[in-house]
């Protein structure tokens, strides 16, 4: 694999430098949020380089449990953030952490052991890259599935009391936006499976490839880790809509929208 | 046929609400925009959280599944909702469709009403239609939020009938929150006014 230098990348640079130009010249606003995403991403990236240079080098469980943690903790709080009205208390960060812990760790752990068959199962070097993956991509759908379900509970209150007021059970009343908050949370990525490899070749295999692995083999493990983030995804949806819609509801079965905060968030 | 009584009903703007209505009877309440009337209402069908008990006859509510409870004793809200596509969605199986055919023509519908978009309804027939489909869950006590407030005079003699005619064959204590001194005076029945946070006699 040809190694990039400083220079290489400070190059590359230049294309962002270039952008930000040009959105101050367009006075498209976003010059400032260009920068320091920038800056951001370079010291993340940097950072967790090290972090993992460092953990490949050892198998202590304990050492990568704690990194599994800290990614797990970083993605609940982002779930969090990407609500428009978020739960009152804890359960604003513990629904969606808990879900994601739940399925990314499940189907992580399912991997590791049955399906690649890993020797230790915690080898870091498979476990945190696909944790990871799995992590980002049900933090999407669990994001987009939790803001949705409170979204359209809060614009339908109407209709959900009149559901309740006909005698129907909470679960009952709340049925259909349910179901809508699910699909909501799949559908983007059935749709990156439904097109995978025809318009972008997915991230995975693209750097399995540069690293010079045969197309084939990055194209097997991709299509695994595609079926996985897709159970992940969809496991971790169903947790976090089910746990989301059971929280808006109370003992008497009433619609409880004062557990979400009142004011959106742009 | 069951009597509907209120105990020390809290909650924001209500300070301790009490008020009994005999099986059959019907009271209206009234009172200014904002005092309480429609959250007392929602109160009594457990749609908020609130201090106080209700009972219906001598079955307490928190003794009672919600469902069960909010069947039974049946909110008309001062806005109707319809989650379906079709009116007749919306009734309840196991109702007595010849029962419903008769509350449709009482209010100057055909049967295949049923069958009409909720979309494509007025404002006036999503009111009456919702009647229906309060009634048609055979609640034994009513709470009726402005239950005429948007109908011509026509259809509101109608929705008065037909709820006078419910009320005496199945003996329904009947709560209704009205703006409409006429109506009362059509109606007969005693009268209380929200103030304060408390229910007052009216005269």
């Amino acid at each position: 694999m040809i190694q990039l230098t400083p220079w290489d990348l400070g190059l590359s640079s230049i294309l962002i430098l270039l952008l930000a130009a040009m959105s101050w010249r367009l006075r498209l606003g976003v010059e400032r949020r260009v920068l320091i995403a920038a800056v951001r991403s370079a010291v993340q990236l940097t950072l967790v380089g090290m972090v993992l240079h460092v953990l490949f080098a050892q198998t202590s469980l304990a050492l990568i449990g704690l990194m599994a943690l800290v990614m797990l903790s970083v993605a609940g709080f982002e779930v969090m953030q990407r609500q428009k009205r978020r739960y009152h208390g804890l359960w604003g960060y513990g629904i969606g952490a808990f879900s994601m812990f739940l399925s990314s760790f499940s189907v992580t752990l399912l991997a590791v052991t049955l399906i690649i068959g890993v020797e230790p199962w915690y080898q870091p070097q498979y476990l945190i890259p696909l944790l990871g993956m799995l992590l980002g991509n049900t933090m999407s759908g669990v994001a987009i599935a939790l803001d949705n379900l409170t979204r359209n509970a809060w614009e339908s209150r109407g209709k959900v009391e009149a559901r309740l007021l006909a005698g129907q059970d909470w679960d009952a009343a709340i049925e259909d936006i349910r179901r809508e908050a699910l699909r909501s949370g799949l559908i983007p990525i059935v749709n990156a499976m439904g097109t995978a490899g025809l318009v972008s070749l997915p991230g995975m295999m693209t750097g399995q490839i540069l690293a010079g692995s045969a197309p084939i083999e990055a194209a097997k493990y991709q299509l695994m880790i595609m079926f996985l983030i897709s159970a992940g995804t969809g496991l971790g949806s169903v947790a976090a809509v089910w746990l989301g819609a059971r929280r808006l509801f109370d003992e008497r079965q009433r619609l409880r929208l004062d557990r979400l905060t009142n004011t959106p968030r742009a | 046929m069951a009597a509907l009584r209120l105990a020390a009903i809290r909650q924001h703007l209500l300070r301790g609400v009490d008020l009994d209505i005999d099986a059959g009877e019907l009271v209206f309440l009234s009172g200014p925009s904002g005092s309480g009337k429609s959250l007392l209402l929602r109160a009594i069908a457990d749609l908020d959280p609130h201090e106080g008990e209700v009972w219906l006859g001598a079955e307490a509510r928190s003794g009672m599944a919600p469902p069960l409870w909010r069947r039974r004793v049946g909110l008309l809200p001062a806005e109707s909702f319809w989650w379906g596509e079709t009116v007749g969605e919306h009734l309840p199986r196991g109702g007595s469709a010849a029962q419903i055919t008769d509350w449709l023509q009482a209010l100057g519908f055909a049967p295949d009403v049923l069958t009409w978009s909720v979309m494509r309804l007025s404002t006036g027939e999503r009111q009456r239609l919702a009647l229906v489909r309060l009634l048609a869950q055979q609640p034994e006590a009513l709470l009726l939020d402005e239950a005429t407030a948007n109908l011509d005079p026509a259809n509101r003699d109608q929705v008065e009938r037909l709820i006078e005619t419910y009320r005496r064959l199945n003996q329904t204590s009947v709560l209704w929150v009205s703006h409409d001194p006429a109506q009362r005076q059509r109606l007969g029945a005693r009268a209380y006014v929200i103030r304060d946070g408390l229910l007052v006699a009216e005269p």
